[in-house]
């Protein structure tokens, strides 16, 4: 096993991917459920773009940021599932026996979470403009709404990682779906911030860090190139990333020390 | 398991409300020493707190014309969804009961086993109560005015048809079934039902496809009845029960095919 690490980590990566590919309801529901939303959604709040001050024409292209947080969302706790399974079944333990390193592990299963990242962001594009979604950014916009889509997975990813190092439970994974779940909801998601008349709840939103990633995916679509939601947005993004990364390598370092 | 006294039809009247008390009682008892049994108020309580509290602009969309404004609107669906989901949950109880074996048991036991559908639809509509409770106390902590007087007796009962059609529709599920991988069979047309119909604005401000599909949406006729009940404007009272009824009746026929493939292959 003289391995570099690039190479266990690629290795690792395709071993995450091809298992989630392989779980045909995992990619349905990650795919299907964030559409099925943002359709009943951008339909049933058509009326809202009717609302004195309201940033864009369609409420359409406005809610567009809904299915790509929630799509990164599902990513993570699939990935978060899935490396709890790896603990579960003793993969975890078996690789430390091994010269791979477990860092290794953590990596490629990050690397596979931002595949299937790419994957729904390309996917969501399509049907998005298929639907009639107009990108005010342009092709370029599109790129970097994929990119932040990444991003976005790789931060919520790391967070399923922790999540699982932690508690080595599949099942305390997916119970806190509903978590992040309200994280979105309590979030400029539906509404612009200015928008929202209840005070608590625009307070709420100003402090949840998903605004402004929403708030930057959205500028894209609404706006057009504007640098202050983008460098909020990507700030968040990177933020969140740097954060949740240490988390789950410091989480990861805890685990395979006891086992 | 045909061979007994306990086949379908053939109990005695006593014997059926004796096997429907014994097994609401069990049920209700599960509840109350689990505090897992407010799960159903979960997920309405989040969204009323989500759209109640993030969408409040909705309501100076021009042509909206709800009187006790919007906090209001979205609780009488939070309400429904709330006891709606209480019916899902008792169909997850009913599909844990057959995994672990105690359904089984139970139909040899049950002089009737009709009964013990009525007996998990009484304790469905006990726990109802709880959760609608409880989504009702934090909506009027919330500063949701209630304008329906003695109208409100109309939105209870309206929820009560709405969480015996739910709980008969996941039965029916649970009992064919017999697993609680039933789970999502159960959940998603429960969800799908409560979310295609004029859930942020009434049908009048609904556009294109969602326009027609809430249309067609039974729910939509009870949902709407049970806002104008909230705001003591009682609209379209006799097609909502209408409605509600025959659901149950369509549904409760549905649990009993549910019993009897549960029978044939106990």
């Amino acid at each position: 096993m003289g391995a570099t690490f690039s190479v266990q980590m690629l290795n690792l990566a395709r071993r995450s991917v091809v298992r989630t590919l392989r779980q045909p309801a995992v990619v349905v529901s990650s795919l299907l459920f964030p559409l099925m939303f943002w359709g009943i959604n951008s339909s049933g709040l058509d009326a809202a773009s009717r609302i004195p001050g309201f940033p864009a024409d369609s409420y359409l292209d406005f809610s567009f940021a809904f299915p790509l947080v929630q799509a990164a969302l599902f990513g993570a706790v699939t990935a978060g599932a899935d490396l709890a399974r790896d603990i579960e079944t003793g993969f975890l333990d078996r690789l430390s026996l091994t010269p791979m390193r477990p860092a290794a592990l953590l990596s490629g299963m990050l690397m596979g979470v931002v595949a299937l990242g790419l994957i729904q962001g390309v996917v969501f594009l399509a049907v998005g403009l298929a639907f009639g979604v107009h990108i005010k950014a342009g092709f370029g916009g599109m790129l970097l709404i994929v990119l932040f889509m990444m991003l976005v997975a790789l931060g919520f990813g790391s967070m399923g990682a922790i999540l699982a190092l932690r508690t080595g439970s599949g099942e305390a994974v997916e119970s806190a779906f509903p978590l992040f779940f309200v994280a979105i909801f309590l979030s400029s998601i539906n509404l612009p911030r200015d928008l929202i008349e209840a005070d608590w709840f625009r307070l709420i939103a100003t402090l949840n860090p998903v605004s402004y990633l929403v708030e930057g995916m959205r500028s894209l679509i609404i706006s057009g190139w504007d640098p202050r939601p983008l460098a909020l947005g990507f700030g968040c993004a990177l933020g969140l990333i740097a954060l949740t990364v240490a988390g789950a390598a410091a989480a990861l370092r805890t685990r395979m020390a006891r086992s | 398991m045909s061979g007994g006294a306990g086949v379908s039809g053939r109990g005695s009247f006593g014997g059926f409300f004796s096997v429907a008390g014994a097994v609401a009682w069990r049920q209700v008892y599960k509840y109350f020493t689990n505090p897992a049994f407010l799960a159903p108020a979960l997920f309405p309580l989040f969204f009323f707190v989500a759209f109640a509290g993030g969408l409040t602009r909705v309501a100076s969309v021009p042509g909206f014309d709800y009187e006790p404004g919007y906090t209001a609107f979205q609780f009488v669906w939070s309400l429904l969804q709330a006891v709606a989901l209480g019916g899902a949950f008792t169909g997850f109880s009913i599909a844990g009961d057959f995994e672990s074996g105690f359904a089984s048991r139970l139909m040899l036991a049950a002089s009737d086993r009709r009964g013990i559908l009525l007996g998990y639809v009484v304790a469905s509509v006990v726990r109802a109560t709880a959760t609608g409770t409880l989504v009702t106390v934090v909506a009027l902590l919330t500063g949701m005015p209630m304008s329906g007087g003695v109208d409100l007796f109309g939105l209870i009962g309206l929820a009560l048809l709405v969480n015996v059609a739910a709980t008969l529709f996941g039965a029916g599920i649970a009992m064919m079934l017999r697993t609680q991988q039933a789970g999502p069979l159960i959940r998603t047309p429960i969800f799908l039902v409560l979310f295609l119909a004029p859930v942020f604005v009434p049908l009048e401000l609904l556009s294109g496809w969602i326009e027609t599909v809430a249309y067609l949406n039974p729910f939509t006729t009870i949902l709407t009845s049970a806002r104008g009940f909230l705001a003591g404007e009682p609209t379209g009272v006799l097609s909502a029960y209408a409605v509600g009824a025959a659901l149950v009746v369509a549904l409760a026929l549905w649990a009993l095919y549910g019993l009897r493939r549960a029978e044939r292959s106990a």
